[in-house]
Formats: structure tokens, C-alpha cells, sequence
């Protein structure tokens, strides 16, 4: 509390390096390939998936919260457009769900790029506040105008992803692909993160008027982590249709938006590798306890109030700082 | 549409915005003493609301009921803060966010296991008659008036309260600077002690008062904590009368564009309560009251 606004520079990350950053992510790689090995039946692979499509959209709002220190309440109506996108072309129009995924995409740039202009005037709680009602007022556009979204009842009945014929209706299949777009976004997001701009959004957070002064371009690239962010949340929207088969608007409300952020905060911010630890510990939690009825929301709050607490940093932090002295070693440049 | 239907509406909207108000000050007075913005506030409203039923159900006069129900909720969010904010208290504010956040889940999830998912209804303060204001044959139900008339009261005493005594001007002191209400000595932990313990009494006031007009359910606060932050930003974050003036605003918006708008369309009353809310703060980032900067 003694540092309102959180703003000391987000570290670099321990994995800056480029030789490092492919080590990393090579083996991330090689995790993500063996891992349907080890996981039994297609509920695993399911869950799998959905802890994938939830990383994309974990780690466009990490570049926007943990790189540009801007926060957005309303990332689930991103995810949402997406999913409309590629469920009323499929579903009316018969079109290709590739062409959903790319629109699915496009469509939540194109938003955001409208809407991030006037929205991303508002500073902290403000902003918070802005991208809270837009995403209340998407939300409630895809209830009521039920001539393009059918209401609450939702929309079926659109074709799954395929490659040259070979459908991805099943979840191994699916699991691959989910994996794939995660680590090419992560490795995209981590680039971003090293390159020229993602010294400009670390200058942005750490002090925007000094920022301002050395030149960089305060506004235009707060809009462009802002598009990207959505761009992922409406990909990954796409992506969650198809492997749904079904969207209807409860998935995308006001609860989505900030389960998303305790995601970015649990895993870490402006940490790459602390979102899909924060994606995947979030989204497995609730699942897990969603089958042990009544006590399970007393549980989860609980659990998300105690990792808080002791690991204010999130998981990544927390936990890297506690191998490196279980190793005996200084736990490496403070992560705060 | 009739005048008569409009005052109604005018009527409805200020109740509703009363509550909202109160919800925002409760708002204000945290995100004054820590920076932070508390989204168990919500669930402060709902455990109001649910206590003062239980109390009024199990043959509690009314007014015991709602005193028990706020004295059990101020306890509440003060241990709230001795448990889970203390303790964290150096932590950047968005991890402090999230810890509200789990306290919002934690609490809801209480609220769900003790009271069950179904809405319980709670018996009007004074009768259920509507008393006729004599213009174009309006009227006011008493629960309306008793809900304004907190409103009225309590922001009598919180400025009251701010003027005249030492704990008061302590309080505002933290809130104009909280640095330097430190460095003249004022004990910052116990004004974010006393800020919390204070939110909760202001959210349980109001989940009790609005109980016999909405009843008393798990999840009421969800939207009753939302509208109520966005009531306290659109007046200006941290400002009390900014707050009130929130509240009191979206609920007539809220009210209004219900009524007003085209049948098919009342749907989207919340919609536009939010997009005016947003049309405001394009023209004014820092809310209408507010003093602005501040992240």
C-alpha cells in the first residue's frame, strides 16, 4: 500500500536472453507435444484445450496489464466477438471456419481499435471502469438482439475446424491445434515483450510522463497492445466455438472478465510463463471444484485469497523465488 | 407517456439511486484509504440484506433486525481487512484487487451454503400502502421514502462526522494525502481498518433497506456492487458527494430508459445506463466530482 500505483519497472524476464528464450521454448514445446501421453480420456484432453484457449487470451491482457499497466474488465467481450464471429458465419453463412477464425480475430481488432481510442484516455480505475461497461454492453447486445445472435438460446449447428479434409472434431485432434496457436502466440508476445516496443511499454508503466518526454508515443502504443490483446481474446474466442460447438452469451459475462484478470495476477504479471501458469491453475481449480457442489466458491475464494497473500508476485514469481533457495541460491532480482 | 408515469419513474430511479449511493460511498471511503477498489463491497450489501431477513424471520423487531444486520457486517469487513489486507499489505494494489476479488467469491459462496440460491422476501419497514404526492396522481410507497431518507441521514453524518470530530478529519486528511496524513501522524493502518469496517456498515444499511423492495438473494450483489462502483466513478473516485451524485444519476438514467424506451428495447436498460456512464466519462475522465490523476 505504500506504493499506490504499483508502477516500479515489470523486470525483464529471467528468460531475456535470446539464446535462453528458445531453450524455453523449445522445451515448452516438447511439454506441450508429449502431453496428451499422460493425460487419459477425452475430458483431460478437453480440459486441456480449454486451459490452452484461455493462455491466448491470458497473455494478450498480460502484454496489456503486466507491459502497458493497463487494465481491462471487459476482455470477455473480446473472447465473445470471436466466437459470434465464427458461429454466425458458420451457422448463417455456411462459411469456412477458417474464415470465422480470421474474422473472429479481425473483428475484435477492429472493436477495439474504435473503441481504445476514446477508452484508453481513462487512467487506472477509470479505465478499469470504461472497459467494465463496454463489456457489460456487449454482453447484453448478444442477449438482446436476438435476430443475429438468437438470445440466450445460443448458436449450433456450424462445421468444426478442418485441415485438407481432415476434420479436427476430436479432441486430441483439437488439442494440437490449440497448442500450436498457444505457443506461436507465446512466442510472438514474448518477442514483442523483447523488442523495441516492449521497452516502450515498460518505460509507459513505470512512468508515462518520462516516457512521454524521451519521445515514445504514449497513446499510439497503449492502442496497439490494446488491439493485439483483443485481436488474441477474439482468436481464441474462434477457437473456443469451434471446439465448443455451441456459443451462447453466459460464457462471455462480467465473471469471464475478471477471471481472466485473477489469471494474469495468480500466474504473475509481465510474466509470459506465468500466464499459462495462471490460465491453467485458474481454470483447473474451478473445473475440479465445480463437481464438489456448495462449499466449492467458499474453496476457490479461499485458495485465490491465500496465493495472494503469500505469493503476492503470482504463482511464477512465487514459485521460481522458492527453488531458487531451495537450490541455496539468492532468489534472483527481486520480481516485484 | 403521462407525466404521472414519468414522476413514477423519477421516483423509482431516486430509490434505486439512493442505494447505489450508498454502495459508492462505501467505495469511496476504501479506495480513499488504500487506493484500492474493493469488490466485496458487493457481498457487504447481500449479508445486509440476508441478516436482516434471517432476523426479521426468526421474530426480531425490524428495527433490531437491521441493527444486528449492520453491526454483524461492519464486524465483518473490519476482520475482513484484519485477515486478508493486513497481511498483504505491501503488495502492489492490483494483487489487493484480487484479494477483494476472492473475498467477494469467498463471501458469496457463504451467503449461497447459509441462505440457499432462492430469493427471500423481507416485509416493508411501514406498510405497503402508496401514499399519493397530489400531482398528477403519483405516488410514493413509505419503502421509498425510508430508503431516501437513509440516504439523507447518512450523508448528514458522514460529513458530520468528517467536520467535527478527530477521527473524522483524520480520515479526510488520509484521503486528500495519504502520504502525508502518515507524516503528521495519523495511524494509517487503523484508517484502512476504519474505512472497511465503515464500508461495511454503509453496504449492509443499504442491502437491508432494499430487501423488502428487491428481496434478499446470494448473488444480489453482484449488480448492486457493479452499479454502485460505477455510480463512484462516474461522480469522481474518492469524492463522497461525487458519489452520491453517481448513485442518485444512474438510477434515474437506469429507471428512465426503462420506462421510456421503446417496448422490446427495456432490455437494454442497463446497456444504457452504461453508455451514458461512458459518454460522461469521455467528457469528463475523471468523473464528474473528481479530482482526477490518481491511479
Amino acid at each position: 500500500m505504500s506504493d499506490p500505483g504499483g508502477r516500479q519497472a515489470p523486470p525483464l524476464s529471467p528468460d531475456a536472453l535470446p539464446r535462453t528464450r528458445t531453450a524455453w521454448f523449445i522445451a515448452g514445446a516438447l511439454v506441450a507435444a508429449g502431453l496428451p501421453l499422460g493425460l487419459r480420456g477425452d475430458y483431460a484432453l478437453h480440459l486441456a484445450v480449454a486451459v490452452g484457449i484461455n493462455t491466448i487470451v491470458v497473455l494478450g491482457l498480460n502484454l496489456l496489464m503486466g507491459y502497458a499497466g493497463q487494465v481491462s474488465l471487459g476482455q470477455a467481450a473480446f473472447v465473445g466477438v470471436g466466437a459470434y464471429a465464427s458461429a454466425i458465419l458458420g451457422a448463417k453463412l455456411g462459411a469456412s471456419p477458417w474464415l470465422g477464425l480470421l474474422a473472429g480475430g479481425a473483428l475484435s481488432a477492429i472493436i477495439a481499435a474504435v473503441v481504445g481510442v476514446p477508452l484508453l484516455r481513462l487512467r487506472g480505475h477509470y479505465l478499469a471502469m470504461g472497459t467494465l461497461g463496454f463489456g457489460m454492453i456487449v454482453h447484453i447486445v448478444m442477449v438482446q438482439w436476438e435476430g443475429l445472435t438468437t438470445g440466450t438460446t445460443g448458436i449450433s449447428g456450424f462445421a468444426p475446424l478442418s485441415i485438407a479434409g481432415y476434420r479436427l472434431d476430436s479432441e486430441i485432434r483439437m488439442y494440437y491445434l490449440v497448442a500450436a496457436s498457444a505457443l506461436l502466440v507465446l512466442a510472438m508476445a514474448s518477442n514483442i515483450i523483447n523488442s523495441r516496443v516492449g521497452r516502450a511499454l515498460r518505460a509507459v508503466h513505470t512512468s508515462e510522463a518520462a516516457a512521454g518526454t524521451s519521445g515514445v508515443d504514449i497513446s499510439r502504443y497503449k492502442l496497439q497492445v490494446f488491439v493485439i490483446s483483443a485481436a488474441l481474446a477474439g482468436f481464441a474466442g474462434s477457437l473456443y466455438a469451434h471446439h465448443a460447438g455451441y456459443v451462447n452469451p453466459d460464457s462471455f459475462g462480467f465473471g469471464y472478465s475478471i477471471q481472466l484478470v485473477v489469471m494474469v495476477v495468480i500466474g504473475g504479471m509481465a510474466s509470459i510463463w506465468g500466464a499459462i501458469l495462471g490460465a491453467g491453475s485458474v481454470s483447473l481449480l474451478a473445473e475440479y471444484l465445480r463437481a464438489r457442489q456448495e462449499l466449492s466458491p467458499m474453496i476457490f475464494g479461499c485458495v485465490l485469497v491465500a496465493v495472494m497473500v503469500f505469493m503476492p508476485d503470482g504463482l511464477w514469481a512465487g514459485s521460481s523465488d522458492f527453488v531458487s533457495r531451495l537450490l541455496g541460491r539468492k532468489a534472483q532480482a527481486e520480481h516485484s | 407517456m403521462t407525466s404521472s408515469a414519468v414522476i413514477q419513474y423519477l421516483i423509482s430511479g431516486l430509490t434505486l439511486g439512493s442505494i447505489y449511493g450508498m454502495i459508492a460511498l462505501g467505495f469511496a471511503l476504501i479506495y480513499n484509504a488504500t487506493g484500492i477498489v474493493n469488490f466485496a463491497q458487493g457481498e457487504f450489501v447481500t449479508l445486509g440484506a440476508l441478516i436482516a431477513i434471517s432476523g426479521s424471520a426468526w421474530g426480531l423487531p425490524m428495527p433490531a433486525a437491521v441493527l444486528a444486520a449492520v453491526a454483524a457486517v461492519t464486524a465483518l469487513a473490519a476482520a475482513l481487512e484484519w485477515g486478508t489486507i493486513r497481511p498483504a499489505r505491501r503488495a502492489s494494489v492490483i494483487t489487493l484487487i484480487i484479494i477483494t476479488v476472492g473475498a467477494s467469491i469467498l463471501l458469496r459462496g457463504a451467503a449461497m451454503w447459509l441462505w440457499g440460491p432462492d430469493p427471500l422476501p423481507m416485509r416493508p419497514f411501514s406498510g405497503e400502502n402508496p401514499i399519493s404526492l397530489g400531482v398528477a396522481g403519483a405516488t410514493i410507497l413509505p419503502q421509498h421514502l425510508w430508503i431516501m431518507g437513509t440516504l439523507l441521514v447518512t450523508m448528514v453524518t458522514l460529513s458530520l462526522l468528517g467536520e467535527k470530530t478527530q477521527l473524522g478529519k483524520a480520515l479526510r486528511a488520509t484521503a486528500v494525502n495519504r502520504e502525508a496524513a502518515r507524516l503528521v501522524g495519523i495511524p494509517a493502518e487503523r484508517m484502512v481498518r476504519l474505512s472497511f469496517a465503515l464500508s461495511g456498515l454503509l453496504g449492509s444499511l443499504a442491502g437491508a433497506i432494499v430487501a423488502p423492495l428487491s428481496m434478499g438473494q446470494y448473488d444480489m450483489g453482484i449488480m448492486l456492487g457493479l452499479k454502485g462502483f460505477a455510480a463512484a466513478i462516474l461522480g469522481g473516485m474518492g469524492s463522497p458527494p461525487g458519489a452520491v451524485l453517481g448513485g442518485l444519476l444512474l438510477g434515474t438514467l437506469e429507471s428512465l430508459g426503462a420506462g421510456l424506451s421503446p417496448t422490446g428495447w427495456s432490455g437494454y436498460k442497463d446497456a444504457i445506463a452504461f453508455a451514458i456512464m461512458l459518454v460522461v466519462l469521455m467528457a469528463k475522465p475523471t468523473g464528474l466530482l473528481g479530482r482526477g490523476g490518481k491511479s
